[in-house]
């Protein structure tokens, strides 16, 4: 996967400056993360990458590289 | 995967009932901000409302839905040999709303009358139930009423369930008639996921008890509710609607061989703007056939599917109309229905305030 795409996609979810994360951002720290913004991260996995990952293993990814991971490794 | 089917039996008229009581969600502000209230509206689409008062239950919206119905229907009450009512909001744990029901609507005794208790897939499942009984022959009229006070079950201190529902009560009349032609159904159950959407107390397995009454703050973002209280895994839910509900309406149009563009309209559970819009998009659908209520009565559960249908297509179901059905929620139960409709009469919507219609 391109990570910075992978950027790009979940900025644009949730509305933030792309410039503002990296691999390392710990989404949940972001002043916009919130329920309303989780729907928005899970429609844009759905749409760009074709899967759902479930909130129990979600939970459980605390920086975007997290996220990369869990779907490289589910593909 | 099995598909049920059903001929010659139809929805002749339907009517419905919401609270008098609007709920302005942009001014729903006594928990939250005005700024957390509008960006839950920019996202759900859900402006407003209807909340029942303490005095008015989902058999009280059904009660007045039904009576308007059987009055712009000139339907003789000794004739309705079936009524199922479907909630989960119902007057008592016992007995069954749909016995008080038959008696406050003066239908005989010699009625049939039960509850169905399911969720937001429920008018399916409910309509299944009475076009499988309607089917054989004997009983002559059908009244189905399905109603919700959703307002009573969720919290207003949490903010992801807090903005979401509403209340709402139909009455539809079945009949058997070869003018309907075929029926088709779809419907499906995951109770692997019962704890996605839940009221975990109040029950017999948690009974009521000083402890499940207390308010607690259930997460880090502070939302507060009671162990009787609804609440919601929205992330699982909105996994499991993208997962399965594309699925089965591929499947079930397959099956009937029919696609998209064979439907007049095509009616999904009222649940948010976000998640509807996303399946629309997901599954390219025309959404000029694709009524919404969701923006003034919010989720309805088992009531936003004929909710709808009574609020926007009155006037537009004359002459031979199919519908494409398709509700989900929890269970998890989700359901697609392919159902004909031949000159569907339908009442305008009637409000009701202190338990009565007004």
């Amino acid at each position: 996967m391109d990570t910075n795409s992978f950027i790009e996609h979940f900025a644009e979810a949730i509305d933030v400056e792309a410039s503002r994360l990296s691999t390392q951002t710990e989404f949940r720290q972001l002043d916009e993360w919130d329920s309303l913004a989780y729907m928005s991260i899970i429609a844009m996995i759905d749409e760009e990458y074709s899967m759902q990952i479930e909130q129990l293993e979600f939970k459980k990814l605390v920086t975007l590289q997290d996220v990369i991971d869990y779907i490289e490794k589910s593909k | 995967m099995s598909y049920l089917n059903y001929n010659n039996v139809g929805i002749t008229a339907i009517s419905a009932a919401v609270p008098k009581r609007v709920i302005k969600n942009r001014e729903y502000t006594e928990f939250f901000t005005k700024e957390e209230a509008d960006a839950i509206v920019d996202k759900t689409g859900i402006e407003e409302r209807r909340f029942a008062d303490v005095e008015t239950c989902s058999s009280d919206l059904c009660f007045a839905a039904a009576e308007k119905l059987i009055e712009d229907n000139n339907i003789n009450r000794e004739e309705i040999d079936l009524l199922v009512f479907i909630s989960q909001t119902p007057d008592y744990r016992m007995p069954a709303t749909s016995c008080t029901l038959q008696h406050r609507l003066g239908l005989p005794n010699s009625t049939i009358a039960l509850d169905i208790t399911l969720g937001c897939s429920a008018f399916l499942y409910g309509l299944s139930v009475v076009y499988g009984m309607m089917e054989r022959s004997g009983l002559r009229k059908a009244l189905l009423l399905d109603g919700e006070t959703r307002s009573k079950v969720y919290s207003p201190r949490d903010r992801r369930s807090a903005f979401l529902f509403g209340d709402g009560g139909v009455a539809a009349l079945i009949e058997r008639d070869p003018k309907y032609g075929k029926s088709t159904f779809s419907l499906n159950t995951d109770g692997s996921r019962a704890n996605l959407i839940m009221i975990p107390a109040g029950g017999y397995r948690k009974m009521s008890s000083a402890e499940t009454v207390v308010e607690k703050v259930v997460d880090e973002f502070g939302n507060m509710r009671s162990d009787e209280q609804g609440y919601m895994m929205g992330g699982d839910v909105f996994n499991f609607v993208i997962r399965e509900i594309p699925r089965d309406i591929k499947g079930t149009l397959a099956y009937a061989k029919k696609t998209v563009d064979d439907f007049d309209y095509v009616v999904f559970h009222q649940a948010n703007n976000f998640i509807n819009s996303y399946i629309a998009k997901k599954m390219k659908l025309n959404t000029e056939k694709i009524p919404s209520t969701i923006a003034k009565f919010g989720n309805t559960s088992s009531v936003s599917v004929p909710l709808t249908i009574v609020s926007e297509l009155q006037g537009k179901l004359d002459g031979n109309k199919e519908l494409l059905l398709t509700a989900f929620g929890v269970g998890m139960t989700w359901a697609t229905a392919i159902v004909p409709f031949v000159d569907c009469k339908i009442s305008n919507i009637v409000e009701v305030e202190h338990g009565t219609a007004v």
